[in-house]
């Protein structure tokens, strides 16, 4: 059964008993135990770090060329913390509930407790790294709010915040890689995790310049491998972001949580055609200064600037008053799919809603920046000018981007958005010490279901992946690890790691003898295309069940007639990019069982049975207040285990952000 | 945006792996929409490639979106293409029109050994960071975030300089290969900030003598690759870290 | 840091190159302000007298020792820099950078460095040589003997076009060279400060426009008699 091994005590009381508690190893044998960590995110690099720190023997590897390249780097806007530096009345308290409320009750209370607590600490860390956070004039941190909360607790460097976190924490990655702390394989993706005697002792990778598969071991093996967004083709993702090792993971035993729970960001650059390889987020800080409008006449063709004020209908400050252009992601996404499938949708496509500045140009900054000069009584023109060079300061990068991508002027016409993928809040299933089913096989990060329940909160993805490198790991590991002491690393010529490379090279080869017709690019368009059109923003019974058969059919179709070019031994995009679309497929198939299973809406899963009179997510509570966590048991076979979600602080409501 | 497609010929550096030999092909593609980032046009060649029974040209890419620095490709004489302060991926075809030309080269320098046709090694940055670029914390033993006021004309010039994405088109792009625009771009994100102080001797000193080491040149001044860089980092830096080397060295016991 | 280094690391030798081209600079300064008293149309008596101080006072020929060790340490440097830097790119680029980005001269260092040394040459052997070892015809001046360096000037420059080109093309040369030499030097020194960058660039575009063009003058003013 599962047990989530949350510790006893009051909710905010867990953590501090579980620090006083766990098992510690003593310094002398932590440079004895190997650790094995997979992916240098925000999750891995923080992880690997502070692991070799501490003395551990740790070995990194990651699939891009350098550590610094992981896509925790593409992350915009911000990083929550509790720090109430703005005196507006934050508290770990209420970002903790934000964050529960937000996920729409489908999180772990114990998990989301730990996340707010330790979130303070990560900006200490991060300062100290030399992180250079947005600042006032005075030297100090400066904030900005997101969605779903009404206090301003978001750190941030300009519209570049995940690159500087990812570069701080590679920056203390290669610290202990000098120090011979960690060894780094670059280039090397993993294809299995090797499990001796119940626990996971070691990977099979392949090394992805010379092409030759390799084994390495490891007391304990963290994978900190990111989300699989991918899976839907079209995604804010970086083109290599895959599910590989999480999915053979759960293959090796671990299981697999919520995967149904994906998340589509409400402001991204909309689809211009077929061509498309990945979709480019415009940071939800924008919301902050952004009012999302579309034409109150339907199909109006007009440019938008030529449509005056009283046609403009502003649907987000419309339905939410209390909450407006700042209400969770999965509302505003949806709320952007109603008007565009009601006809109001804005761009060539009609698959677009407006983003626009030109309300706070002109009021918000403009007319500081007016103040603070001493303008009087400033023309719009004068004010324009000087917002712009607010916002410029702000989001500068984020509007360059969106020039460069779209050839339009954000400062002068409004952005067109359109959801799309994001986030995925399922992943592999953990206890509260971030173990997954498997012993000593751990997820942090993305790569774990744990913290955001069923929608994350803008600004929160950064916070758990720094949490669990940074400030979890380094306490659970050596709880697992203190009875391994006396463990002598396991030689890989060990049976176990024999037979789990014979299987990755078998796939590999069999791979290679398809030798058909169809390129791999073709089955991850098409396993996307299903996806996002029954498994994304709307999900039904019929839907999902057409899927599932859509799937399977797909994947045998995959397995007999894809086209591989080169060979095996080498350098080879295509191989790598096949094994991954494969493992995207099986997947695919789990999402769809999983959103069919779960027939209520919550979060970012909304099935469209399940609504309230005027199209809200209608949640039910005593049905499926659980966490759905899938073993699997052989090809399109898996069994559910339920976790029971009790909430003894933040008691689940219907959310309302009116 | 005016929208249109076009022709293109393309003559691209193909190499098997570091150690063969290269030449370049010239290949057509036809039907590229104005639309489709760089990038999205090689996927188009690719694809049709592979549909040929040929292999793929391999080049490193991975965000799309400007950020990662893994996409480096040397076009038509100018790293990342045309575009001021711009990455490849970021690179879109209204820069081109209908019959053009495009020369695709990868990276080149000694220290970024080609390891398949556009695809370089530049693992030689990370060991430049191993050598320094870091500041000494270990993890938990840092004071509160708001105890140490940065000055925010530093912290911004902190933050300009720390916007390095460790591409490598300065390299690319000088005649010496000289890496001093990454390498300073690090030692004064670091410097300038209180936080760093207390290592820039060191790191100074330690991370130009593994940037030498490495096989880069000297800089010489040209101002290549600021006019290359995709996040514009200023030419200041190289400066900054003349200046901090030198006063490490003269100040050293 | 050892002292080798700064003759060994890439920062240190750019400092060796920037040190010795101020110095350099300083030198011009001297040898323009010396050589323009020909305009003085005293028949070179001015003249010859400011390039008696220089040969007779022990400060100067103090500080000659000096320039030739700058002269040579900024050539070693200079010629070792080139090659090394020459050699990091093994195999080139099909399509050149050329100009998309940096200016001609800012990449032609070495060549505008080694036409230098070339000229250098031609003029040492031109005035240095005869007035410090071969001997040059003296004049009284004031009582006293000076070398008449203002009459081999006009031998030199009088009625032989070659020379005169040459030394034309050599300043050409130093414009070029300086113009990219003067502000880089700078920046190596350690010059962040946009302000003062912006003062270094026009004071150098300035320096280098006026000197060079001044020491051009010479020769044609000679060899086309505008002074006798």
């Amino acid at each position: 059964m599962l047990d989530s091994k949350i510790p006893a005590g009051t909710l905010d009381q867990k953590w501090t008993y579980y620090k006083g508690h766990c098992k510690l190893v003593n310094p002398a044998n932590k440079r004895k135990l190997e650790v094995i960590v997979v992916g240098t995110g925000l999750a891995g690099a923080s992880a690997a770090a502070s692991l070799g720190e501490l003395g551990y023997k740790v070995k990194a590897f990651c699939f891009q060329d350098s550590p610094r390249r992981a896509h925790s780097i593409a992350a915009q806007g911000g990083i929550n913390a509790a720090k109430n530096y703005q005196n507006d009345g934050d508290s770990v308290f209420r970002l903790f509930y934000d964050t529960v409320k937000g996920g729409d009750y489908r999180a772990r209370e114990a998990n989301v407790h730990r996340l707010a607590e330790v979130s303070v600490n990560i900006i200490d860390q991060c300062v100290a790294q030399g992180v250079p956070f947005a600042r006032d004039y005075g030297g100090l941190l400066n904030n900005r709010s997101f969605g779903g909360t009404q206090v301003k607790r978001t750190f941030y460097a300009a519209g570049q915040t995940g690159q500087q976190l990812l570069i701080g924490a590679y920056q203390a990655l290669e610290r202990q890689v000098a120090l011979g702390n960690v060894t780094m394989h670059s280039r090397h993706e993993m294809l299995d995790v090797v499990v001796v005697d119940g626990k996971a002792r070691g990977i099979i990778c392949r090394n992805l310049v010379t092409g030759e598969l390799e084994r390495h071991f490891g007391h304990a093996v963290l994978l900190c491998t990111g989300g699989y967004g991918n899976v839907f083709y079209l995604s804010t993702n970086a083109m290599g972001s895959n599910v590989t090792a999480a999915w053979k993971a759960h293959k090796k035993g671990a299981y697999f949580a919520n995967p149904c729970f994906t998340q589509i960001h409400p402001t991204c650059i909309p689809v211009s055609g077929d061509h498309q390889s990945k979709l480019t987020l415009m940071s939800e800080s924008l919301r902050n200064d952004g009012r999302i409008w579309v034409p109150k006449q339907k199909g109006d063709k007009r440019k938008a600037n030529d449509i005056p004020e009283e046609e403009r209908d502003y649907y987000l400050e419309r339905r939410y008053p209390a909450f407006g252009n700042l209400v969770p992601r999965d509302v505003a996404s949806r709320a952007a799919k109603e008007r565009c499938d009601a006809g109001y949708g804005v761009g060539t496509t009609g698959q677009a809603v407006y983003l626009d500045f030109k309300f706070n140009l002109i009021n918000k900054y403009g007319r500081a920046e007016a103040n603070k000069l001493g303008i009087q009584n400033p023309d719009t023109e004068t004010l324009m000018r000087l917002g712009k060079e607010v916002v410029k300061e702000e989001y500068g990068n984020l509007f360059d981007m969106y020039e460069k991508i779209t050839g339009e002027n954000p400062y002068e016409v409004p952005m067109r958005i359109y959801p799309a993928v994001h986030y995925t809040m399922g992943g592999l299933w953990v206890d509260y010490e971030l173990m997954t089913s498997v012993k000593g096989l751990y997820a942090l990060g993305e790569a774990n279901f744990s913290d955001h329940g069923a929608n994350r909160l803008g600004a929160s993805a950064l916070m758990q992946g720094l949490a669990d490198g940074y400030f979890v790991i380094p306490y659970t590991i050596g709880n697992y690890l203190a009875d391994d002491i006396a463990t002598k690393p396991i030689p890989t010529d060990h049976p176990a790691f024999a037979e789990a490379e014979k299987a990755a090279a078998d796939r590999i080869q069999n791979l290679m003898n398809i030798q058909g017709k169809q390129t791999v690019e073709s089955f991850h368009k098409r396993l996307g295309k299903i996806i996002w059109d029954k498994c994304g923003m709307a999900r039904s019974e019929e839907g999902l069940k057409e899927a599932i058969r859509d799937i399977q059919a797909l994947k045998k179709e995959f397995w007999s007639d894809v086209r591989i070019p080169g060979v095996i031994e080498g350098m080879n995009p295509e191989l790598d990019k096949a094994g991954r679309v494969a493992d995207f497929i099986e997947l695919g198939e789990l999402m769809c069982r999983d959103a069919l299973d779960r027939a209520e809406s919550c979060g970012g899963h909304f099935r469209e049975e399940s609504q309230t009179e005027d199209g809200e997510a209608l949640r039910k509570d005593d049905e499926y207040a659980y966490v759905a966590a899938w073993q699997f048991q052989g090809e399109h076979q898996w069994s559910l285990h339920k976790e029971p979600l009790t909430f003894e602080i933040a008691k689940p409501s219907q959310r309302s952000y009116k | 945006m005016e929208h249109y497609t076009m022709n293109l010929t393309l003559k691209i550096w193909r190499q098997p792996n570091t150690q063969s030999p290269g030449r370049f092909e010239t290949y057509p593609v036809s039907n590229i929409s104005s639309e489709m980032s760089f990038l999205e046009m090689i996927d188009v060649l690719n694809e049709q490639l592979i549909k040929d029974g040929k292999e793929p040209v391999a080049f490193d890419h991975d965000c799309r979106e400007g950020i990662c620095g893994m996409c480096s490709m040397y076009i038509n004489g100018r790293p990342h293409g045309p575009w001021q302060n711009n990455t490849t991926c970021q690179l879109h075809m209204r820069a081109y029109q209908d019959g053009d030309t495009i020369t695709i080269e990868p990276w080149r320098a000694n220290s970024f050994p080609v390891i398949k046709d556009l695809m370089v090694d530049r693992s030689a940055f990370d060991r430049i960071i191993q050598a320094g670029g870091y500041i000494s914390v270990n993890t938990g033993s840092a004071v509160d975030a708001n105890a140490i006021a940065v000055e925010k004309d530093n912290a911004d010039a902190a933050f300009a300089a720390a916007a390095c994405i460790g591409c490598g088109a300065c390299v690319a792009a000088c005649k010496n290969s000289s890496a001093m625009l990454f390498v300073s771009a690090k030692v004064s994100h670091l410097a300038l900030l209180p936080q760093g102080s207390p290592e820039r001797k060191s790191r100074a000193v330690n991370m130009v003598a593994q940037m030498d080491k490495e096989g880069f040149g000297a800089c010489t001044n040209t101002g290549a690759c600021e006019a290359v860089c995709p996040k514009g980092i200023s030419i200041e830096n190289i400066a900054r870290l003349n200046r901090e080397y030198m006063m490490a060295g003269l100040s050293a016991d | 840091m050892k002292w080798s280094e700064i003759f060994t690391s890439s920062v240190g030798k750019k400092w060796v190159m920037g040190l010795t081209g101020i110095f350099l600079v300083l030198f011009l300064l001297v040898h323009v302000g010396l050589n323009a008293c020909i305009w003085a149309m005293d028949n070179g008596v001015m003249f010859n007298k400011a390039a008696h101080f220089m040969g007779s006072n022990a400060v100067p020929r103090i500080l000659e020792i000096g320039l030739f060790a700058g002269f040579l340490l900024h050539m070693i440097q200079g010629w070792t820099l080139e090659w090394q830097n020459r050699s990091k790119r093994k195999q080139g680029y099909a399509v050149p950078m050329g100009n998309k980005g940096s200016k001609w001269y800012s990449r032609s260092m070495g060549i505008l460095g080694t036409l230098l040394f070339l000229f250098l040459v031609m003029h040492i052997n031109h005035f240095w040589v005869p007035s410090r070892i071969t001997g040059l015809e003296p004049v009284i001046i004031d009582g006293k003997e000076h070398h008449n360096l203002y009459r081999e000037m006009l031998t030199v420059f009088q009625g032989n076009l070659t020379v005169v080109i040459l030394y034309t093309l050599g300043c050409v040369s130093l414009f070029w060279h300086l113009l990219h030499g003067f502000q880089s030097a700078f920046r190596t020194l350690g010059v962040t400060n946009p302000r003062y960058l912006s003062l270094i660039d026009k004071t150098g575009a300035g320096f280098s426009l006026l000197v060079c063009g001044a020491f051009a003058l010479m020769p044609i003013s000679m060899y086309l008699g505008w002074i006798n």
